[in-house]
């Protein structure tokens, strides 16, 4: 017989969700919950409409990384049609992709996690948002509203639109680059360079303040999985899947996406509408794995462009083996920036890129079609079947936070057992236990392809009822 | 004399309004001297004032706690905005209506489970039979169309609310803009 304490709902994170933490007789909490509260059913209502819809209604799953969706959907699509797309599509694609992990990651760190880091943990409610950022370190906040809006920019320029753009087509993109854009992106591209490297520099004097935290969230050995190109540099937009172990070990490797029901299982909890990815041959629960900044970085042999190979050395070192704090995913993913940016400016230097010819062309050939590509937050994977006519007849989707929810409900109770301690609460304690989910950045409307607020109240009562404490978040 | 207050909230919806919202960049300093952004996905300030005159809404009525949510909500709105297609005709969301919940469910945590197959329920908010655009519940004062609108005509939408203007909606954006 224990008590209950609710969080209601987990600001600062893309979509909807509460926690809820049970505490036994000595006051310990027992067990955690993360519960996420959306679901809209896209694997089903897809059924019937033609493949080549799925592109531009399944980027809808998403507003933050629509253009994850855009591409994990349209490789699906060529391989019904069963086409490999021409070579300037291709490095097009790609721009796109680091692109969308670029200004997601930017959203993340900047908007979102940055109050809690430069303002600490235990800052006024208040302030804690952007424009406590702003007040408080006005260089910092704009560095990251610019950062965003470059990601925005590529995208624009490249698809047409910021948010659930077109242009990505099965067989490829369905419009060239011309100089004038390319020049316009690769103008932008020196000074992002330099507001992600001084953000590094900040970051990394930062996170000595955060020790505590660093060694309690969601701090546990796991699986890493994730995308790597055939010499081992991370893949993002291709690649086959590796897992690794906390030891750095290589576990499997060379996984074709198309097999994922061969190692990756799927488990359902009542509690929340998000399944729970596993590893299959370790079973459920023992094949916990992460995915996304942290595991990539921790997957790879390399990072192979020299400013972020630089910082992705300085990263591995901090710990013998492979980097298990969640609180790292911070780290990695500022690292990934600097990684897309100098990968964007190659791309945009290789003539290549300016080829006309960018849309293989096909009818349909194959009636099931998998497609997967790295999402900022980690894997993600699109599966479709059709009938002759190429309708939809089933989908699939392993969504890229659903992978993590094993090692989300983990850490917060690993982050409660450690703050969540006495018979009264605090706001600073509560706001720990949210920062752990935070570090994670998960996307819970891709999560719950299937916010509003409800008054955050927390009460604490004891085993037989009665009310010990009782917080509510102020107004 | 202190400044009119704001909320946005996100419903069952994709937060690409939202991020739209986000996409005026550094417009949003200048935002922040218009109007005091009482309630948003963004601030930790959750419970909503008493009294707002503003609210951004995103996303379609799906669930009973989104019912219960824009209730309160238009009881304490001075001026309710339909933000996007899913707020303002259903769009996405609605599109599982003409599926009943039982095959939704099934797709997603039976057929596709291979570990404790069944539909989540525990302490989880109930499924509206449909998903329902947000005027189906509510008056609306403002519908702005668009999947999402862009950062520009949701700058404008705000800058004119709040200088007293009433926005001309069609010259601005248009259902799957």
């Amino acid at each position: 017989m224990g008590k209950t304490i609710t969080i209601d709902p987990v600001t600062r994170i893309e979509g909807h969700a509460k926690i809820t933490l049970q505490t036994d007789e000595h006051g310990e909490v027992s067990n955690a919950y993360f519960h996420v509260t959306q679901f809209r059913g896209f694997e089903k209502f897809c059924e019937g409409r033609p493949f080549y819809e799925m592109p531009y209604l399944m980027e809808r799953i998403c507003g933050i990384c629509p253009v994850s969706h855009l591409l994990a959907s349209a490789k699906a699509c060529d391989a019904l049609l069963a086409v490999r797309v021409p070579p300037a599509s291709m490095k097009l694609r790609r721009i796109l992709n680091l692109a969308q992990i670029l200004q997601s990651h930017a959203l993340s760190f900047f908007y979102l996690s940055a109050p809690d880091l430069l303002l600490g943990m235990d800052a006024d409610p208040k302030e804690r948002n952007l424009f406590g950022v702003m007040r408080n370190n006005p260089e910092l906040g704009r560095g990251g509203i610019r950062l965003r809006q470059f990601g925005q920019q590529i995208i624009e320029t490249l698809a047409g639109k910021r948010i659930h753009p077109g242009w990505v087509v099965p067989g490829g993109v369905n419009e060239p680059l011309t100089v004038q854009k390319r020049d316009f992106l690769l103008a932008g591209i020196p000074e992002a360079i330099q507001i992600i490297l001084k953000t590094l520099r900040w970051f990394k004097k930062t996170m000595e303040s955060f020790r505590e935290e660093i060694r309690t969230f969601a701090n546990f050995p796991t699986l890493f999985m994730g995308l790597v190109t055939p010499d081992g540099r991370p893949g993002y937009y291709d690649g086959a899947i590796r897992f690794t172990d906390s030891f750095g070990k290589i576990v499997a490797d060379n996984l074709s996406p198309a097999h994922y029901p061969e190692f990756l299982g799927e488990a359902v909890e009542p509690f929340t509408f998000t399944k729970f990815p596993y590893y299959l041959p370790f079973g459920y629960p023992d094949g916990i794995y992460r995915v996304g900044p942290l595991a990539r970085l921790n997957l790879v042999d390399r990072c192979g462009t020299p400013l972020a190979q630089q910082e992705w050395v300085e990263f591995r070192a901090l710990e013998r083996h492979s980097v298990l704090s969640s609180f790292h995913y911070h780290y990695a993913r500022l690292i990934e920036i600097l990684f897309c940016l100098e990968h964007i400016e190659e791309f945009l230097n290789d003539p290549e890129i300016l080829s006309t010819h960018v849309r293989s062309t096909a009818s349909l050939n194959n009636l099931e079609g998998v497609g997967a590509a790295e999402a900022p937050r980690g894997t993600l994977i699109h599966h479709y079947r059709v009938d002759e006519q190429g309708l939809i007849t089933w989908a699939n989707l392993i969504i890229a936070t659903n992978h993590n929810n094993l090692a989300m409900n983990r850490g917060i109770l690993q982050a409660a057992r450690h703050f969540v301690r006495s018979d009264k609460l605090t706001e600073g304690m509560l706001n720990r236990v949210e920062a752990v989910i935070r570090a994670f950045d998960p996307c819970l409307s891709c999560s719950t392809h299937a916010d509003g607020h409800l008054p955050l109240h927390i009460r604490l009562l004891a085993p037989d009822g009665t009310l010990l404490d009782e917080t509510k978040r102020p107004s | 004399m202190s400044k009119p207050t704001l909320a946005t909230i996100w419903l069952d919806g994709c937060s690409g309004c939202h991020m739209s919202f986000l996409d005026i960049d550094e417009r949003i300093l200048q935002l922040d001297e218009l109007a005091d952004i009482v309630c948003s996905p963004i601030v930790d300030r959750k419970t909503f004032p008493d009294a707002i005159d503003i609210t951004l809404v995103e996303g379609s009525v799906s669930t009973n706690e989104d019912e219960h949510k824009i209730l309160l909500l238009r009881s304490r709105t001075r001026t309710l905005v339909a933000l996007g297609d899913c707020a303002v005709t259903g769009n996405v969301p609605a599109m599982r209506n003409v599926f009943p919940l039982s095959s939704l469910f099934n797709r997603a945590y039976v057929e596709t489970a291979t570990h404790n197959p069944q539909t989540p329920t525990e302490n989880l908010p109930t499924l509206l039979k449909r998903a329902r655009p947000i005027h189906e519940i509510v008056p609306v004062d403002i519908f702005v169309p668009g999947c999402p609108p862009s950062a520009d005509t949701i700058f404008t939408v705000l800058t004119d609310l709040l200088a007293g203007r009433v926005p001309d909606i069609a010259a601005l954006t248009r259902f799957g803009a």
